[in-house]
């Protein structure tokens, strides 16, 4: 008997094209490589440069999200993109997948999408698989048991052109989640306290693994919320093991194998799961039971309240006293007093279809507030046609949001949609870092139906108090 | 190995600048409305420029790139979890236009750490010690020495950092890590002849 392996071990070692030395990282094989316009441009031009050619155009796909407008006339109606260089990357993205023929769903493409909504959606994203992106929320992909985290530019250039990247392994650890969420409280809630209680940098160097009853419990969109978020508190990847939920969800998948593939496939994905008896080299425990709605009220996702609770009083502490001073938002005073100015749904964090039926279900026949502006901005074009098909979108509107195109849309300022200076934002993205929506935007995250009642109230507002 | 593709560093010395400000992310080093480039020059100028400009671009002049002492200045001391957040390798891009060479924090986040060593941006790791000398001691003159991995300060006992010998290789070498990749193929044409597709 070999000694037990976590699952993170069982996907490093099957990866391994040459093992880690003293002098050498080991060299890992990547199974899928995702790409979209911001970050692979000087990649390509690394290829042109050392005169290389795209190794596994097979292993490969493009997308566009992140400078990508999401107003309609924009997307189809061929009105110019608001932002000149934004509109110079996507033709670029465009160039490069025909050069090296990658193939690219466009900007018109209805399979496009952020891209770590459609990996999944489209089935690319397996159990078992090693995938890369030049984004740190790749690690949303990591719901499926796969090993999947962010690399940078130069990366890009590596894996196009050798489909390996030279890593050191890094180590193990378990997020074990007991109990079950209580009604009203939601996956993203959760990564929330839990980046609360690790902290920013608590997983530098680690892979998650979230284990235990909770998130068993959980579907697969709301363990791609959980895992979307590893990066915030410093992991690079964050893991789920595959079960009968995750090969329910890929059956249903265009791109999944198919007939004796799909059963062969199932056999190796079964194994994936951690051992029994492996060990991690840390571990925490997060009760589930006991969480409550959360909200940030500071500059790091790591800065984290119930949504009923109060701002805490660290005045002395140098990072409390410049997120203070940021936000505009004074200690010990409740944090449902935060005004709301700007609310959005949407980002590959929460930004797929069950998450706008959460928003919906609590917008369904009120208004949102005067003076706050609602953007809905559906994770991919697939997104957007299923929850039109059931009416969301009339949903949204009725209320006085926003409908719009898919893409990272107002998680980043880069592609037109932005918050205002000095301005609060409920969002359900993924980072409230300073100027993240915009130059001097005040960024609170939090659940889609967190961000849908805050809209309802235009201050922060408990959900559970217009769901009762 | 392969032949040098950036400039090979050796030693380091310069005077540091001091941003205590502790988990300094990728969206400060460089704010996303700056990502729609599709080169990796120029960047030096976006570096910072939420903290570093006012609402009418003018520089702000209390921010410490802005001062006189920071000129010249090729060592970056941050406060604690330097480069959290996004993975943008404009973040470095932005640093070694700008003419910074090494990075000196207590904690460094992955990517960031990674993204720096594949642009002769040196990212050190130090003990709190060293770390709270070099906040309290801004514009002091340190020399770093990758060959034996050691920070000097003058006056003071030379600090041993770690560093991935790899990673060590290229710096000096001023090779990158494509070359060596590149040299597996054999090994990697192996590896696709046995994978489950």
């Amino acid at each position: 008997m070999s000694a037990p392996k976590t699952m993170f071990e069982k996907v490093w070692t099957a990866h391994e094209v040459v093992p880690e030395t003293a002098d050498t990282p080991a060299v890992i094989f990547i199974d899928l490589h995702l790409t979209h316009e911001v970050t692979t441009p000087q990649a390509f031009s690394l290829l042109r440069e050392r005169r290389l050619r795209l190794r596994r155009p097979d292993l490969t796909l493009a997308t566009m999200d992140h400078a990508t407008p999401t107003r309609t006339e924009q997307v189809f109606g061929g009105a110019p993109i608001t932002i000149d260089s934004a509109a110079k990357q996507i033709r670029q993205l465009e160039v490069n997948c025909a050069e090296f023929g990658v193939e690219l769903l466009g900007l018109q493409d209805a399979r496009r999408g952020i891209v770590h909504i459609i990996g999944p959606e489209l089935g690319v994203t397996q159990p078992g698989k090693t995938i890369v992106c030049g984004d740190s929320h790749t690690s949303t992909h990591g719901a499926f048991g796969a090993l999947a985290f962010g690399i940078g530019t130069t990366e890009v250039g590596h894996v196009l052109a050798t489909q390996c990247l030279l890593q050191k392994k890094p180590k193990t650890f378990a997020i074990e989640v007991d109990g079950r969420l209580a009604a009203g409280v939601t996956p993203k809630d959760l990564i929330l306290a839990i980046i609360g209680k690790v902290g920013v940098s608590g997983g530098t160097g680690h892979v998650f693994e979230y284990r235990g009853a909770a998130i068993r419990a959980m579907s697969m969109d709301e363990r791609m919320t959980v895992c979307n978020m590893s990066i915030e508190a410093g992991a690079r990847a964050g893991m789920i093991a595959p079960d009968e939920t995750t090969y329910a969800y890929l059956a249903d998948t265009p791109r999944a194998p198919q007939g004796a593939a799909w059963e062969a496939a199932l056999a190796r994905w079964r194994s994936l799961p951690s051992d029994p008896d492996a060990t991690f080299d840390k571990t925490v425990h997060i009760d589930a039971a006991t969480l409550e709605p959360m909200v940030t009220y500071g500059t790091n996702p790591g800065m984290v309240v119930a949504v009923s609770g109060h701002v805490p009083d660290r005045k002395g502490d140098p990072v409390f006293d410049a997120a203070m001073k940021y936000m505009g938002l004074n200690p010990g005073e409740p944090i449902g007093n935060a005004p709301v100015n700007v609310v959005f749904v949407g980002s590959c964090t929460n930004g797929r279809l069950s998450d706008l039926r959460a928003a919906a279900r609590v917008l369904r026949g009120h208004k949102v507030a005067s003076g706050v502006h609602m953007l809905v901005v559906p994770g991919s074009q697939e997104v957007k046609r299923l929850a039109e098909a059931e009416g969301l979108h009339e949903v949204f509107r009725a209320a006085g949001a926003e409908w719009r195109e898919s893409g990272c849309s107002m998680c980043l300022g880069m592609n037109g949609d932005t918050v205002g200076r000095g301005q609060y934002s409920v969002s359900t993205s993924n980072r409230n870092f300073e100027g993240r929506q915009g130059v001097g935007a005040r960024t609170l995250l939090a659940s889609p139906e967190t961000a849908a009642a805050s809209a309802i109230r235009g201050r922060v507002t408990d959900p559970r108090e217009l769901l009762s | 190995m392969t032949t040098a593709v950036i400039e090979p560093i050796v030693t380091i010395r310069s005077r540091t600048v001091v941003m205590p400000s502790i988990n300094i992310d990728t969206d400060q080093l460089v704010p996303a409305r700056f990502l729609t480039t599709t080169t990796k020059e120029g960047l030096g100028k976006a570096l910072f420029a939420d903290w570093r400009y006012d609402a009418d671009g003018k520089p702000q002049p209390d921010f410490i790139l802005n001062r006189p002492e920071a000129v010249g200045c090729r060592v970056l001391v941050a406060g604690r979890n330097i480069g959290c957040g996004s993975s943008r390798e404009h973040a470095p891009w932005a640093l070694v236009d700008y003419g910074f060479q090494a990075v000196i924090s207590t904690e460094i986040a992955d990517i960031f750490r990674n993204n720096s060593l594949k642009n002769g941006l040196l990212p050190v790791v130090v003990d709190e010690t060293t770390h709270g000398w070099l906040l309290s001691n801004p514009g002091a003159e340190v020399e770093i020495d990758l060959a034996s991995a050691t920070l000097r300060i003058p006056g003071r006992a030379a600090v041993s950092f770690s560093i991935d010998p790899f990673a060590r290789y290229c710096l000096m070498n001023g090779v990158d890590e494509l070359g060596f990749l590149l040299s597996k193929d054999a090994a990697i044409k192996a590896y696709e002849a046995k994978r489950v597709a």
